[in-house]
């Protein structure tokens, strides 16, 4: 369990750090060394670097987003098409980000499975 | 085991990296797209327009004042600092339109798109438009001071381009997948291009030489007459021409030739036109010259206007500027105003060429002559590059031959179009802007070729003027009417009408001037003007208007520019109504019927009428032309002002009759057809839509550049209007900046246009004009008479030079 929690707060912040310095893939970046170093198990290699993703980028776009009144949020939802509704698309960021980190996961726990025998 | 699972994690990893981001089809790459750092989620903001930048070149510092509307305010103390500073405040606020205007422009389009825009790209190619800009750019360069602005304004766009993190690139890159290029004085010319193309690229020789050949010469004079039974020229027809001491070119000998093609470039839409009038100081209420300017254009977002003030210590300019071109397009200053509509001259003309063998050189003046060939290079996203040959011969491109919608080995149409003939166009709006009086403003607008314009003229000391400015050649009666012997040498532009004999007026008696794309001028005009379609009936209206009154203010410029008064239905619909046979309508024919009864003309939002009359008009202008109706050629129907007139004057001529049906119609049958046919139309429409009231039914809309795309567009408008009529606001086209001045000292001005100043959808500044617009008010445009003066200011921004320039 707490190993879960410092997997989690940890790719949390390596993917906010990484940020300033590389492209979106950051967060795939910092899953996949948590895995390396962090080891979890069965569906949690996934799901915890998912949630932790998820979250950062829910909680990051919502604030962009909220402070100028979802104006172009809303906008987005309509090209994607999510009905106009921000809080959709909001969703549909945090999903992306949460299945890319949780990809390169998988990933990077397989390595550890590998170097570490 | 292990090593399968990692290769398959690994696999896993890399298909989702890929997916996310690469875009897919119209799909963009969704991990760049959709993430918080970089994505669209950073296009969630309003302009920074406070601080302080440096921004490298500039002399002196620069203050920029931004008021409510996000109008920017630039002070500068030079006119190099004002025009580096347009560029860079310009591209801050409307950077992707600039760009992607250039990129349509220049035919370049597939490398944003790919391959689905590779017709387009070569037909703008073979079109000319890169050819005409590195034509106009060497004419620009040719002027010290013009080039040196030019390349200033291009200097402060890349000193913006370069200063943005490309987190904060505009939010069509992110959707497209594209990054800006630096700007360079070549586009501005491309921009100036693309004007050309919108307000001088549309003719009709092909469809006319096709409508001579199918009904003979006596018909077309009757259908396409070179003046209307009345007219009211631009220029009042009491104007006196005796100065003009240069004939018209006499006639040759010589016809227009066979030929079989039914491809054409893509025309722009034929609305682009504009309402501009002034009146004097004895005409006006206050006593001071007013003067008003709407261009009627296609209603985008952005809009194709940006606003401005461009002040330097002696001038304070403020009006609407083109993103792309340099200084205030149609605006005022301390001195003067001026606005500008399309003159709709024939500078369009097409030549039938001969090749040799292997098409090496062409036939003329009994010789063979040289082609010269330009290859039109056409990068193509995601394909290899397209290498387009087109020939060339003295009359200009062939656009279409046998590699470009024409089959015939020897033979080609050449295109001889002024945008092909530089000029330094940009000249007159940097005169303007900095103009006084008449004689600096005939001066400012005598460096104008192309596209010709009415451009109107009021001044602080009470003088109003109109001039019909533009490089005109002066043609052979109905020379390029249509499609010319390109061997001949009299078919040629033997030359041009002198700048100075171009058609003006100034102070006219009648106290006001105006223009509305009608004919420039009556038949005492001593050369000839090709009448291929000017407008005939906003003309009138505002005419009347301004006749009927002794005195005028800006209230009752504001009522005009908002007048939905459809003179066009006027002149038709209570005759139609008189001559149908009522006896055997059914209940919902009636109904349709009373509508129209009981409609006052006027195309207001609530009204049923415009609808009915909009059909009705349809189905009858569908069926007196049934004659027209080929596959196989392209052909022009008659205008719609000739179209009234032969309905009610020669209501038994051959034409009404449909050529379809055994019996022979008379316009009173095709009267009661059409109706009917209206009538089950408006039903059909009335099941799936609702109410035909007019907002309802016209639907107008702004939309986004990007092919209207619904996200970033505004739908559903209440705004009356229509096309011919003074609120000239049809579906996606209208009054795209109105604008009306008082010239008081300081002038007093209102203005709005649909949109706002920002190009960015995710700013509150992206459309807040256009509920306002629709409504048809006008916001009082905060003119500064001082850098000091700070009234109606939000917020200051300072841009200075950089430290080691």
């Amino acid at each position: 369990m707490t190993k879960s929690l410092i997997n989690f707060i940890l790719t949390f912040i390596i993917a906010y750090i990484f940020s300033f310095f590389m492209g979106w893939y950051s967060v795939m970046t910092a899953s996949l060394l948590t895995a390396l170093f962090i080891p979890l198990k069965r569906l949690a290699v996934f799901f915890v670097p998912f949630l932790s993703i998820f979250l950062l980028w829910c909680i990051y776009s919502y604030v962009l987003s909220s402070s100028n009144d979802f104006i172009l949020a809303k906008k987005i939802a309509v090209l994607l098409p999510l009905n106009g509704n921000p809080y959709l698309l909001i969703l549909i960021t945090g999903l992306i980000g949460g299945l890319a980190a949780g990809a390169a996961a998988l990933f990077g726990n397989q390595l550890r499975v590998v170097f570490s025998k | 085991m292990k090593y399968i699972k990692l290769l398959a994690s690994f696999t896993l990893t890399i298909i989702v990296f890929y997916l996310l981001n690469t875009k897919i089809g119209s799909i963009p790459p969704m991990g760049k797209f959709l993430n918080p750092y970089t994505g669209i989620w950073q296009n969630e903001i309003n302009e920074s327009t406070e601080g302080t930048i440096a921004i490298k070149g500039l002399k002196n510092p620069v203050t920029v004042h931004y008021d409510s509307l996000l109008v920017p305010h630039v002070f500068a103390e030079n006119e190099l600092d004002l025009y580096r500073t347009q560029g860079y405040i310009t591209a801050k606020h409307r950077l992707w339109q600039m760009e992607f205007q250039t990129y349509a422009a220049a035919g370049r389009l597939s490398e944003i798109i790919g391959d689905k825009a590779l017709e387009y790209d070569r037909q703008e190619r073979r079109r000319g438009m890169v050819y005409g800009a590195e034509k106009a750019i060497e004419d620009m360069k040719q002027d010290d001071e013009t080039a040196a602005y030019i390349e200033a304004y291009a200097e402060g766009v890349n000193a913006y381009i370069s200063s943005l993190d490309p987190k904060r690139y505009p939010v069509e890159y992110k959707l497209l997948d594209y990054q800006p290029e630096l700007w360079s004085p070549k586009k501005t010319g491309l921009l100036l291009m693309y004007m050309t193309k919108m307000l001088a690229g549309r003719d009709s020789d092909m469809e006319f030489t096709n409508v001579l050949k199918l009904f003979g010469e006596k018909q077309f004079n009757l259908l396409f007459p070179d003046f209307f039974d009345s007219t009211e020229p631009i220029i009042p027809k009491d104007t006196d021409w005796s100065f003009i001491d240069v004939p018209q070119t006499p006639h040759p000998d010589s016809t227009s030739v066979d030929f079989n093609l039914d491809e054409k470039l893509n025309q722009p839409d034929p609305d682009n036109g504009s309402n501009n009038w002034a009146v004097s100081d004895e005409k006006s209420s206050s006593g001071h010259a007013i003067l008003a300017n709407d261009p009627h254009l296609g209603l985008n977002l952005p809009n194709i206007w940006f606003v401005m003030q461009l002040s330097t210590p002696t001038h304070q300019t403020y009006g609407a500027t083109i993103p792309g071109a340099l200084s205030i397009i149609s605006g005022f200053n301390q001195y003067i105003a001026w606005g500008e509509t399309n003159a709709t001259r024939d500078v369009i003309d097409w030549y039938k060429i001969k090749f040799n063998e292997d098409r090496t050189s062409y036939f003329y003046d009994n010789d063979w002559y040289p082609v010269k060939k330009r290859l039109e290079e056409i990068k193509i996203k995601g394909k290899e590059t397209f290498i387009d040959t087109v020939l060339y011969t003295h009359h200009g491109p062939v656009v279409f031959d046998k590699n470009f919608r024409s089959e015939n080995e020897k033979s080609g149409y050449a295109m001889r179009w002024i945008g092909h003939l530089g000029g330094n166009n940009q000249k007159t709006f940097i005169a303007l802007n900095r103009a006084e009086n008449y004689d600096d403003y005939v001066k400012a607008i005598s460096h104008w070729s192309a596209p010709a314009q009415n451009i109107v003229f009021a001044s602080n000391t009470g003088d109003i003027a109109l001039w019909i400015q533009g490089r005109l050649p002066n043609k052979w009666e109905g020379q390029g009417k249509f499609v010319m012997d390109g061997s001949l040498p009299q078919n040629d532009w033997q030359g041009f009408i002198p700048q100075r004999f171009n058609a003006h007026t100034k102070n006219p008696k009648r106290g006001f001037v105006s223009s509305a794309n009608q004919h420039p001028v009556d038949e005492n005009y001593p050369f000839y003007v090709f009448n291929d379609g000017y407008e005939t009936y906003r003309n009138r209206v505002i005419n009347d208007f301004f006749n009927s009154k002794d005195k005028v203010s800006v209230k009752d410029f504001k009522t005009l520019q908002n007048n939905n008064y459809n003179l066009k239905a006027a002149e038709l619909m209570p005759y139609m109504l008189e001559h149908l046979n009522t006896d055997e309508f059914n209940s919902v024919e009636k109904e349709v019927y009373n509508i129209a009864k009981n409609w006052n003309y006027n195309n207001d939002i609530t009204e049923k009428g415009p609808a009915v009359w909009r059909e009705w008009w349809k189905s009858l202008y569908q069926l007196t032309w049934d004659e027209f109706d080929h596959d196989s050629i392209a052909l022009k129907k008659p205008f719609v002002y000739q179209t009234i007139y032969l309905l009610k004057h020669h209501g038994n001529h051959e034409f009404m009759d449909i050529k379809d049906t055994p019996e022979k119609e008379t316009a009173k049958d095709l009267f009661l057809k059409s109706f009917k046919t209206a009538v089950s139309r408006l039903d059909e429409w009335k099941d799936k839509n609702g109410d035909y009231n007019w907002t309802n039914y016209k639907k107008t809309y702004a939309g986004h550049l990007l092919q209207a795309l619904p996200a970033f567009s505004r739908f559903n408008l209440p705004i009356g209007g229509d096309r011919n009529i003074v609120n000239a606001t049809s579906e996606n086209h209208g009054p795209s900046w109105k604008m009306i001045v008082e010239m008081s000292s300081p002038p007093e001005a209102y203005g709005i246009y649909p949109g706002g100043q920002s190009g960015n959808p995710g700013s509150k500044y992206y459309d807040n004009f256009i509920d306002d617009w629709a409504n048809g008010d006008y916001y009082k445009l905060p003119y500064l008479t001082s850098i000091n003066d700070t009234t109606n200011i939000n917020s200051t921004q300072t841009l200075t030079p950089t430290t080691n320039d």
